[in-house]
């Protein structure tokens, strides 16, 4: 019986070695082990035995069925990992062929910058307002220290739909709707359209973008205007971005002053893009001139503040290398998919 | 206001490199533009004397000329001028040399003879007979000496020597400063910026005995609109050039050198900022002046030759008969001076600036003297502007001035004050400026500073309040040596429902894979035609802009589909081969009544591509509907007489309004034939348009969760025939009236038309979905509930289908 035990283990192992498949793996199984196996046939004569080489053979024989089974798990395991590398082999595809994509839209590049703009000033506490393009004269110029004689009306070509209305020449006219609504604290933008009489070239549009802001409160001093515009400059362009401010004149503020950013391209050394200046202007800006917080019904005794107007158009030139504003308003898919 | 550096610092010396002084003064609030060195293109060009002239060996028309230029020998050179005979003074360009518009002068051979430079013209040195009346146009400029110029050295620089080496400087001046139109305002902004001092003295003359009441007579008839008139007579006029410094600094300025009267003129303006006129006393008949409004229908023909026609609120200078002038902006042709003048009439006046603007802008002529008044010059001004004139007369010793004038002043003397106070004004600023160093500022500026006041000199009109003197004294300062700070208190900042509607309406359009556009609000009226508007429709009434660019952009657009249709156009025609695309933006809808016009959002998509059809453009707006939380829309087909004048732009049987309740949300289609080929777009296209307000006043934002299903759905699926025009619709909304409470979605998944169905009829197939929340439902109750639809639908005209 120990001679057919271990010619039942030697041939098991034999033939599991050649095993190519996990059928052929099962039938093996059966063949050796089900209950009409082959050990199963010898381990039925095991009655026949005496009870000195009983124990001893069943002692053999069990560990012959261990070690088929451990054979037959490990044959399957490795067939297994087998046919998954030959499934994955057969399966592999060329990776570099292009992706199927999802398209997502873009946003228009004024729209980009402009959000980041509106989310600069929400995080400073600004809200964002909105005005009429069609706008009264009176809004547009008288309330903001500007009546019909006024010199100053010249330097913004204006178009117009009748003796008292026209199309907005700044945003301005929303801080004047704003100052009669709601008392101080004042802290607003309004981003909108705004419309001169220039021909269409490459850096003037007769329909362009402006973000005005406007603060008033009490103690509103000229280096909060600074401070505020500093911020804005260092969050749109970074942490070095340096300002500079210019006296100028702008009949709605007092005092004026023209603001430049140091130019981004040269840090302030000077380039071709800067005229070698080293700062490019980017913004008008000012105290907001006592006549205009009388106007609307703000004592200028008790409160000051501030107001500044930048062009929207103008960064996102600048921010993108746009050299020609016409493409703005064309929309091109081959221009708008760019950014 | 271009300035000579020479003519400036004849009142305050700024030791200052060029491009340091444009900076500084810039800062202090005189913008430069730019500058420019005279004769900086001139180099190695120098005076030279003619010492032989012979006949060229092998022409007729060249000389040989021996040169003398200060180098001990003399050098050759051959010109071809008519007027070098021997002994001339010229300017000579050497070998090496480098003229205006790049030009450069090398030795060479001309028709075989040495030449070793030239003989230049005027012409050649960037110089005009006007800077140089003695001279020629056609030929050699020959230097003659004259006052200010009268001994030339050999070999000396020919800039040196003339006085071509003036910078020009170009500043913006804005229209409060017109005080620094003016060479001395200008100094005095230059000496306060550079802390120098300031030398102007008043100008003085001696005059010559003569009563001039006697020459002349001046009556102003509006003294609302011309408050002050000086006038001075010169007589046994000499009309000449003027001498080589005033030209120069003409010259530097910017202005063309004329005569001594008339360049008199223009410097005294120049200088002091103030306009004057010189009139020839021949042409003011009667004898005398009267600035009146012009009469109806009158006319003057002007300096430069054109008659104009004025009208009655237009200020003129007058004498008995006619117009003389246009009171501050030009003079009258038959009033100016000419070369047999003999008697001069200076005018100092002062007009209003508003006036003076409004009639310069009419007959389209800005001028110089038109461009100063416009912003309101001070009536005070007359009296140095005047004086000096007949000063600068007695300097050229070039007439006879009467020592009385006449000065006709209705003018308000008082000075402009306003608060000065210290406190406030750093307040204001956020600065710690002494009121020591605050009132220096202001001295330096001209200002008086007593009793707490400000008192400006008459020549600054802008300084009205405290915070006009904050300016001034923030200027002088620094602007930047401001401190910066930040805003003290804090403001919570509030994001409107409708900028958060705008905001997600946008995530939105860009997730469904849309491109936004921008468009201008102004359109051509001729838009209406091409998307087949109604003649009566009422989006044809429109804000119109009266002075347009063009017909193009002359009207603010009353609806935002021809916006989109000439994108999709521009793109096709750029050869795109698809395009998704959106525009947020406003359309302008004149209202009854009101002044200004509505201005409601709306949101424009557009697509065109291959395989694009409605059902794109639907299921964009089925996509918008529900991200912002509008439900159960109703789609109707536009057809041939939809209630929404754009319908006209889409093909009638695709093409569909979307409301909900009643409320009209938007329109959306294929565009129409017509349409297409309107714009010129050779494919589909598919547009809708989108009312934001009317889509806000439905949405419902808030958000509820929905505990998730403890029971599994049963499904059953439905196919069914119907007549092809019921619209799939009307059987959605009866199968979901039918199953009641325990629907839980319909979904449609085959339309099918063709073999085994007959003709006129279509086989729609559905997916019932239905859920109880109470338990499993049972077949029974299913089947009830598909019983139920079968009977709805069985009054619609269908039925199932029986395959």
């Amino acid at each position: 019986m120990r001679e057919a035990l271990e010619k039942i283990a030697a041939s098991a192992k034999e033939q599991l070695a050649k095993v190519a498949d996990i059928k052929e793996l099962e039938e093996l199984r059966i063949k050796f082990l089900g209950k009409k196996g082959e050990l199963t046939a010898i381990l039925k004569q095991m009655g026949g035995l005496s009870a000195e080489e009983r124990p001893v053979i069943g002692q053999l024989a069990n560990k012959v069925r261990a070690d088929i089974e451990q054979e037959i798990s490990e044959r399957a395991d490795s067939l297994k990992s087998e046919l998954s590398a030959k499934k994955m082999a057969e399966e592999t595809i060329d990776v570099t062929l292009p992706g199927k994509k999802r398209s997502v839209g873009k946003l228009h590049p004024l729209s980009i910058v402009l959000n980041e703009v509106e989310d600069i000033f929400t995080g400073m506490g600004f809200d964002i307002v909105d005005g009429p393009e069609v706008e009264t004269d009176h809004y547009c110029f008288e309330a903001l220290n500007m009546p019909k004689s006024h010199p100053a009306r010249d330097t913004q070509d204006t178009f117009y739909i009748n003796d008292n209305v026209v199309l907005r020449t700044q945003t301005s006219s929303v801080q004047i709707r704003t100052m009669e609504n709601r008392k101080p604290p004042i802290r607003i933008i309004s981003p909108g359209r705004v419309y001169r009489c220039d021909t269409v070239d490459a850096t003037h549009s007769p329909l362009f973008h402006q973000i005005e802001g406007l603060v008033v409160d009490k103690g509103i001093t000229m280096g909060d205007l600074i401070g505020t515009l500093e911020q804005l400059m260092k969050r749109l362009y970074g942490d070095d971005c340096k300002i500079r401010l210019r006296p100028h004149h702008f009949p709605y503020t007092e005092p004026s002053a023209e603001v430049d950013v140091m130019c981004y391209n040269c840090n302030g050394a000077g380039c071709p893009l800067c005229k070698n200046e080293g700062y490019i202007e980017l913004l008008g800006a000012g105290m907001v001139h006592p006549k205009v917080l009388e106007e609307c019904g703000i004592d200028p005794e008790v409160y000051s503040g501030f107001a500044f107007g930048v062009g929207l158009e103008r960064i996102v030139m600048r921010r993108f290398g746009i050299t020609d504003m016409r493409l703005l308003y064309e929309n091109d898919l081959r221009f708008l998919e760019q950014f | 206001m271009d300035l000579s550096m020479k003519w400036l610092a004849d009142y305050v010396k700024v030791e200052k490199p060029i491009r340091d002084f444009c900076y500084d003064m810039t800062m202090s609030g005189s913008k430069v533009e730019r500058y420019e060195v005279e004769g900086e293109e001139i180099s190695n060009v120098v005076v030279g004397k003619v010492l032989s002239v012979v006949p060229h060996e092998n022409s007729d028309h060249l000389v040989v000329c021996q040169v003398d230029v200060g180098k001990g020998e003399p050098i050759q050179i051959v010109t071809g001028a008519p007027n070098i005979h021997g002994g001339e003074i010229v300017p000579v360009a050497l070998d090496g040399s480098t003229l205006p518009r790049g030009v450069k002068i090398k030795k060479g051979k001309l028709r075989g003879v040495e030449s070793n430079g030239m003989l230049c013209s005027l012409g050649e040195l960037g110089l005009t007979v006007h800077d140089f009346p003695y001279a020629i146009e056609d030929g050699i400029f020959v230097l003659e000496p004259e006052a200010g110029c009268e001994n030339f050295v050999l070999g000396q620089d020919i800039k040196k020597a003339i006085g071509i080496d003036d910078t020009c400087v170009e500043f913006e001046i804005t229209s409060n400063r017109p005080d620094c139109m003016s060479v001395i305002g200008l100094a005095r902004e230059a000496a306060a910026t550079f802390d120098v001092p300031l030398n102007v003295k008043k100008p003085e003359f001696k005059g010559v005995d003569g009563d001039i009441n006697k020459e002349l007579a001046v009556e102003i008839k509006n003294t609302k609109l011309c408050q002050r008139y000086a006038a001075a007579v010169v007589k046994n006029v000499k009309i000449g050039p003027s001498p080589l410094w005033m030209r120069e600094r003409l010259r530097g300025c910017g202005v063309r050198p004329i005569n001594n009267f008339v360049d008199i003129t223009n410097y005294v303006m120049l200088e002091y900022g103030h306009p004057m006129h010189a009139f020839d006393s021949r042409y003011v008949e009667g004898g005398k002046i009267i600035i009146r409004n012009a009469e109806k229908g009158e006319t003057i023909t002007t300096l430069d030759g054109v008659e104009r026609e004025l009208s009655e609120e237009m200020l003129v200078i007058a004498d008995t008969k006619k117009p003389v002038a246009v009171a501050g902006v030009m003079g009258g042709e038959y009033s100016g001076i000419m070369d047999d003048t003999t008697t001069v009439v200076f005018e100092a006046a002062c007009f209003d600036g508003a006036s003076v603007r409004t009639t310069a802008k009419k007959l389209g002529m800005r001028t110089d003297a038109s461009s100063r008044f416009e912003k309101g010059l001070n009536p005070m001004g007359c009296t140095d502007a005047l004086a000096r004139a007949c000063e600068l007369v007695e300097m050229l010793g070039c007439g006879e001035v009467l020592k009385t004038t006449i000065d006709e002043d209705y003018s308000d003397k008082s000075p402009k004050t306003a608060v000065f106070d210290s406190k406030w004004i750093n307040n204001f600023l956020g600065t710690d400026i002494s009121e020591e160093q605050m009132i220096k500022y202001l001295e330096k500026l001209g200002f008086e500073v007593k009793d707490g006041q400000v008192v400006s000199p008459y020549w600054r009109i802008d300084i009205e309040c405290r915070a006009d003197v904050a300016e001034e004294v923030a200027r002088l300062y620094g602007y930047n040596n401001i401190t910066p700070t930040l805003i003290r208190g804090a403001a919570a900042a509030k994001i409107t429902p409708e900028q958060k509607f705008s905001r997600k309406l946008a995530a939105t359009m860009l997730a469904i894979g849309c491109n936004e556009i921008s468009t201008y609000s102004f359109v051509s009226p001729k838009n209406f035609d091409k998307i087949r508007l109604p003649e009566d429709s009422p989006l044809r009434k429109t804000v119109v802009i009266t002075n347009p660019l063009g017909e193009d952009t002359s009207v603010m657009r009353t609806t935002i589909i021809p916006s989109m249709c000439e994108v999709l156009a521009r793109n096709y025609n750029y050869r795109n081969p698809e395009a998704f695309l959106y525009e947020i933006g406003r359309e302008y809808i004149p209202v009854d009544g009101k002044e200004l016009p509505d201005e409601p959002d709306r949101l424009a998509i557009g697509m065109y591509g291959n395989g694009v059809d409605f059902y794109d453009i639907k299921g964009a707006v089925d996509e918008i509907m529900e991200e912002m939380g509008i439900s159960d829309c109703d789609v109707t087909a536009c057809g041939n007489d939809c209630e929404v004048s754009e319908a006209s732009a889409f093909h009638p049987g695709r093409s569909a309004v979307v409301t909900k309740n009643g409320v009209v949300l938007g329109i959306m289609g294929e565009l129409h034939p017509e349409t297409l080929e309107n714009y010129e777009i050779g494919v589909k296209a598919y547009v809708a348009k989108l009312n934001i307000p009317e889509m806000m006043s439905v949405s419902v934002t808030e958000k509820t969760y929905k505990p998730l299903p403890k029971f599994p759905a049963t499904t059953r699926d439905l196919s069914i025939i119907c007549d092809d025009a019921v619209p799939v619709a009307q059987l959605e909304k009866a199968i979901k009236k039918a199953v009641g409470n325990i629907l839980e979605s319909v979904k449609l998944f085959d339309v099918y038309k063709g073999k085994q169905i007959a003709e006129g009829k279509k086989s729609v197939s559905y997916t019932i979905s239905m859920r109880s929340h109470d338990g499993t439902l049972t077949d029974e109750q299913a089947d009830k509930a598909v019983k139920k639809v079968l009977k709805a639908l069985d009054e619609l005209g269908a039925s199932l289908r029986e395959i």
